[in-house]
């Protein structure tokens, strides 16, 4: 070896390292694939959501007569408040929800248009700084409409987001946590060894969640209760029911990271793949605003991820101290998917790499 | 080629110095009991017939060796005896019932490779999977059995290569099986690691538990082996025992009395002469 080759061997390596990962990465077609994919499908679901005309300032709830969808309302001019320009008009699911979320400030007013309400009705928070605006621009176009108040303290964007991010890092570590370990467990051969026993693949798998599950929930609690004393967050409802809720939601954020689990032998495509799980969960469950509003569509979707669920549920026990009768359809929409996500996983399991 | 055994090929006593037929004879004579039987199998991958039709008979309380050049099928028909890979065709039997709950429950497995988990002691892994079968040995006389009492506390990632393999055995050993597989056991263990090991092969086979065994090293097939198949191209071309094959090769004491090269005809001379000298691919 002559002393130039020698004097830059380090670099010489490091090339040969850096072609050889290379030349793996890019015959690895399905993580080539993602990799390609995977930025583009990000900017553009970004770029979607986040596109089109200017926030509007002022979010009024409608409650419009039976049969009449708020655009009809809008293009029949039932009401003059509707041709108002950079005001989020929506239709409430139903008018009590609409005026706890007026109590909360989370709605700017709610305005009645249904027929036994003519003249129109609407409700308004003295309290709230939007409301007493988004009065006046009512009262400059309808002085015949009549008032109603609700009081009540707002809920601030602290308490409403912190159950998101408690949500997010459960989710993190229940879709992730269980479906990095299988994969490398079946790469390694262990799984292969576990096979040559008794042990059945749902044996394997519900060990697998119940261990993570005791995991994500312990570490959830324990980041939790110190929180209800540091920035005084507050539980309405009750403390078990939001346990009982938070526990089906790690459930099926496991079960969902087990099938992906089930079928991947690469780390690299599970990790791919698990983005993809977690991804649109991060944008459309409403950790970090409200759907409400947003395309029908869009909140079709939002409602078959589990993270909605468990979100909904949370702050409605959290913020609004519902029951087990108000949040009892998320209970029973997480159990299934826990359901049906653990018979997919068991179903198509795979013990060795093909 | 389908080899189908007959009384002359059956379980013999290996010693140190190689099996002794007459033991053989006697003892296949009084209880000739197939333990697993595999007929017809074949095997295929793509564009790959990597087991082409092979039958076989593993009785209870011996040891078979299946040798054969890289390539040539003996894993994938191991991965199939065991029960790890299902055949393309061809029957399995364990005890004359197809393979299920109770030959996962009597049979212990140790794969060429495979990986435990890494956080875990020498006894806490044997410990998990003695939790998995229903009639265990006592964790204690399995370590002993392996060697491990002075390591049961070690984290599995520190074990060298033979104590890994020790330990290997120990999991396999836990629900005291009556057929063990052993795949290449001894592959990359230095020489002291490999005749430790084939001490504790011998000792598990004092206790009549039938082994089937895969190596590259003829020494230890001719060691531990009371019969052995050597396979090429997806099919078995030759069957007996060690010392039978090279006499029947290289005629009537070749395996004492020296050859054309100075010494006594040994198995990897048998291998050889029926495998060719081609590097394989």
């Amino acid at each position: 070896m002559n002393r130039n080759t020698r004097r830059f061997a380090p670099l010489r390596r490091l090339l040969a390292l850096l072609h050889a990962r290379n030349l793996e990465f890019v015959r690895d077609r399905r993580t080539l694939g993602w990799n390609l994919l995977m930025p583009f499908g990000i900017v553009f679901a970004f770029a979607f959501i986040f596109s089109g005309p200017e926030k509007p300032l002022f979010k009024v709830g409608v409650l419009t007569p039976p049969g009449v969808t708020l655009a009809q309302a809008k293009a029949a001019h039932l009401h003059p408040l509707l041709g108002t320009r950079f005001m989020d008009f929506y239709t409430p699911d139903n008018a009590d929800a609409a005026v706890r979320k007026l109590a909360r400030h989370q709605v700017d007013l709610l305005l009645d248009l249904r027929p036994a309400a003519a003249p129109a009705h609407y409700w308004v928070n003295p309290d709230s700084p939007k409301g007493y605006i988004t009065e006046q621009l009512l009262r400059l176009n309808d002085r015949t409409a009549v008032r109603n108040t609700v009081t009540g303290k707002a809920v601030t964007y602290v308490d409403w987001v912190l159950p998101g991010i408690l949500g997010l890092n459960l989710m993190f570590s229940s879709v992730f946590g269980a479906g990095y370990v299988i994969v490398r467990y079946r790469k390694s051969g262990y799984l292969r060894r576990l096979r040559a026993t008794p042990l059945t693949a749902f044996e394997f798998l519900s060990a697998q969640v119940l261990s993570r599950l005791l995991l994500v929930m312990t570490i959830a609690t324990l980041v939790f209760v110190p929180l209800t004393w540091i920035v005084g967050l507050h539980v309405a409802g009750s403390g078990l029911l939001l346990f009982l809720l938070a526990s089906l939601g790690a459930l099926s954020l496991i079960s969902l990271g087990l099938v992906v689990a089930a079928y991947v032998s690469s780390e690299e495509l599970a990790g791919g793949l698990l983005n993809l799980c977690t991804w649109p969960m991060m944008l459309l469950s409403g950790v970090w605003y409200s759907l409400e509003g947003a395309s029908p569509w869009l909140q079709r979707i939002a409602q078959g991820l589990p993270l909605t669920h468990l979100l909904d549920g949370a702050r409605a026990i959290m913020i609004d101290g519902a029951g087990i009768a108000e949040v009892w359809p998320h209970l029973a929409i997480l159990a299934g998917m826990v359901l049906v996500f653990l018979i997919v996983s068991a179903a198509g399991f795979k013990w060795r790499v093909e | 080629m389908q080899m189908q055994p007959t009384t002359n090929v059956g379980p013999a006593a290996a010693t140190a110095s190689g099996p002794t037929e007459s033991a053989a004879l006697s003892t296949v004579a009084a209880s000739p009991q197939v333990l697993l039987e595999a007929t017809g199998l074949i095997k295929h991958y793509a564009k790959v017939k990597a087991v082409d039709g092979v039958s076989l008979q593993l009785y209870a309380g011996t040891c078979l060796g299946l040798l054969g050049p890289n390539g040539a099928g003996k894993s994938t028909t191991i991965e199939m005896l065991e029960g790890s890979l299902p055949p393309t065709a061809g029957t399995i039997r364990y005890r004359g019932a197809p393979l299920g709950d109770r030959f996962r429950q009597e049979s212990g497995i140790q794969f060429q490779k495979t990986a435990l988990q890494e956080f875990l002691t020498v006894r806490e892994t044997v410990e998990l999977f003695h939790g998995l079968y229903d009639h265990t040995l006592p964790i204690d006389e399995v370590l002993r059995l392996c060697a491990l009492e002075e390591l049961e506390g070690r984290d599995n990632k520190k074990l060298s290569g033979g104590q890994l393999q020790r330990l290997l055995l120990a999991v396999a050993l836990v629900n005291d099986p009556n057929v063990l597989f052993l795949d290449e056991p001894t592959t990359g263990l230095d020489p002291q690691a490999r005749r430790a090991f084939w001490e504790l092969v011998q000792g598990i086979k004092a206790r009549g538990t039938t082994v089937l065994l895969t190596t590259h090293y003829m020494d230890e097939a001719y060691v531990l082996c009371d019969r052995i198949i050597i396979m090429d191209h997806g099919k078995f071309i030759a069957e007996g025992t060690p010392r039978g094959l090279i006499e029947e090769h290289f005629g009537e004491g070749a395996a004492e009395r020296p050859g054309p090269e100075g010494r006594p005809h040994n198995l990897e001379d048998l291998f050889l002469k029926l495998t060719g000298r081609d590097l394989r691919t």
